[in-house]
């Protein structure tokens, strides 16, 4: 599958980029989500807010497909989670945490050729997305030997390279400075102009807040809609 | 997923996995010269008897091979954290390109572990000419894929668990035991020029099946491990 401009499954029109129903998470006899319904359409940019540890990371994880719900379905671009098709699903998501994928040893540089490599990407992108992202002249330097911050960049040029149809962001603006925190709104604009959706969750609405078309508020495991953000 | 596709997926894992280990020297410069060195020891342990040195020499070899091999073959460098291993996932990377690629890396670690204690055996314990030893590179070739087989299955079953660098080697020590005892037989067939074949052929037969096993199990052990 060649990536060119937009390379990940198409989804068909009319077909949501995420759709929950009933969606249930347990961890043992613990329950994390419960009845969660949530539908996300191309174009759209969703927030999720909530306090410490309402389930808000494990949502992501559902939409990112990394998870599969205890009750309830889920399907992302078109796919069941769980399902076979999901494989090919995937490489259309971006999923931002808290943890950089970075490994340790290799330059920024060398990282994003690989995840460009492994993508199917083209590598000629790499110089332009670090150049977007602030990164031009620190490209050579070991990811183990730059900043939080400066990692956490290199995830948004990650996003510009491989253009994913979702992106989910877990706690957006963490771990930025000022200057890098455009790079959220860049970010998300880009995705949103090639009619790709992106989930934004964080405990902090205020930032986000600008960039959403609606929010959702998440406490004990429950999604309360808040409606449109204006 | 078509063969293209895997195959350079293959290629990049492995590319990245000699790239890290390159620069974090965690096999080459630490195991290696390790295993090297414990190779020296047992002759200074045993003394001066030269028969002796020469009758357990190839035994030495693969003794140490084995073990210092175990360490190379699930090195730390190997192990990816859960973020990364997320990343991977949704990259669309086949669960079995990453068996394949880490196992390629880890051969070809082992295959130059091998080469180190080689020349350090022929020199300290003299074993002499062995009839028909070209047939130890064929055997030096196996035990380093099968190692090294071996320690990526184990790295994929234990991958994401706190426990990985304590359930790994009992994992793989007791898997490793057909390949010490293989090896070692066909040293002692050549030595007493008797048939090897059946030897070799449980060597790269055990190779075969835990190939097959890691390819087949790779994804659902992927899935399980998150």
């Amino acid at each position: 599958m060649a990536r060119g401009d937009l390379h990940f499954p198409a989804v068909k029109e009319g077909v949501p980029i995420a759709a929950l129903s009933g969606v249930g998470v347990r961890f043992g006899r613990m329950p994390v989500l419960r009845g969660v319904d949530l539908r996300i359409d191309p174009g759209e940019v969703v927030g999720i807010v909530g306090p410490n540890g309402s389930g808000k990371s494990t949502l992501l994880r559902i939409l990112a497909t990394l998870l599969k719900p205890t009750e309830g379905s889920a399907s992302v671009l078109g796919a069941h989670v769980g399902s076979n098709g999901i494989l090919a699903a995937r490489s259309g998501i971006a999923l931002l945490g808290h943890h950089p994928g970075l490994w340790a040893e290799l330059t920024l540089e060398e990282n994003l050729t690989f995840i460009a490599r492994m993508a199917g990407a083209p590598t000629d992108g790499v110089a332009t997305a670090l150049e977007q992202v602030g990164l031009g002249g620190a490209k050579q330097r070991r990811a183990d030997h730059s900043s939080h911050g400066m990692q956490r960049r290199v995830e948004f040029a990650r996003v510009l390279l491989i253009k994913p149809q979702l992106l989910l962001l877990d706690e957006a603006h963490a771990g930025l400075d000022r200057a890098a925190q455009k790079l959220v709104n860049v970010t998300v604009s880009d995705v949103r102009r090639r009619a790709g959706a992106v989930v934004l969750v964080s405990h902090e609405p205020d930032r986000m807040l600008p960039l959403v078309d609606r929010t959702y508020h998440l406490e004990g495991g429950s999604l309360l809609p808040n409606g449109p953000a204006s | 997923m078509n063969g293209q596709t895997f195959w350079r997926q293959v290629k990049e894992i492995a590319r990245k996995d000699l790239l890290i280990e390159g620069r974090a020297g965690e096999a080459l410069f630490i195991t290696i010269p390790f295993g090297a060195v414990a190779l020296m020891l047992i002759p200074l342990a045993i003394g001066t008897d030269k028969p002796l040195l020469a009758q357990v020499g190839p035994g030495m070899f693969l003794a140490v091979a084995l073990l210092f091999g175990m360490l190379v073959a699930f090195r730390q460098t190997a192990a990816d954290s859960t973020p990364q291993r997320e990343l991977l996932t949704l990259l669309g990377t086949d669960p079995a390109a990453q068996f394949v690629g880490r196992m390629a890396t880890s051969t070809l670690l082992l295959l130059v572990f091998e080469a180190v204690l080689a020349p350090v055996t022929i020199i300290l314990y003299n074993p002499g000419r062995i009839p028909g030893w070209p047939w130890l590179l064929l055997v030096m070739f196996l035990l380093a894929l099968g190692l090294s087989l071996v320690g990526t299955l184990a790295g994929s079953v234990t991958a994401g668990l706190r426990t990985r660098n304590t359930l790994t080697p009992l994992l793989v020590a007791p898997l490793s035991m057909p390949l010490l005892l293989a090896s070692a037989q066909v040293v002692e067939a050549l030595r007493e020029e008797a048939s090897i074949l059946l030897w070799i052929a449980l060597l790269a037969t055990m190779n075969l099946a835990i190939a097959v096993i890691g390819v087949l199990t790779a994804r659902p052990l992927e899935e399980s491990s998150r």
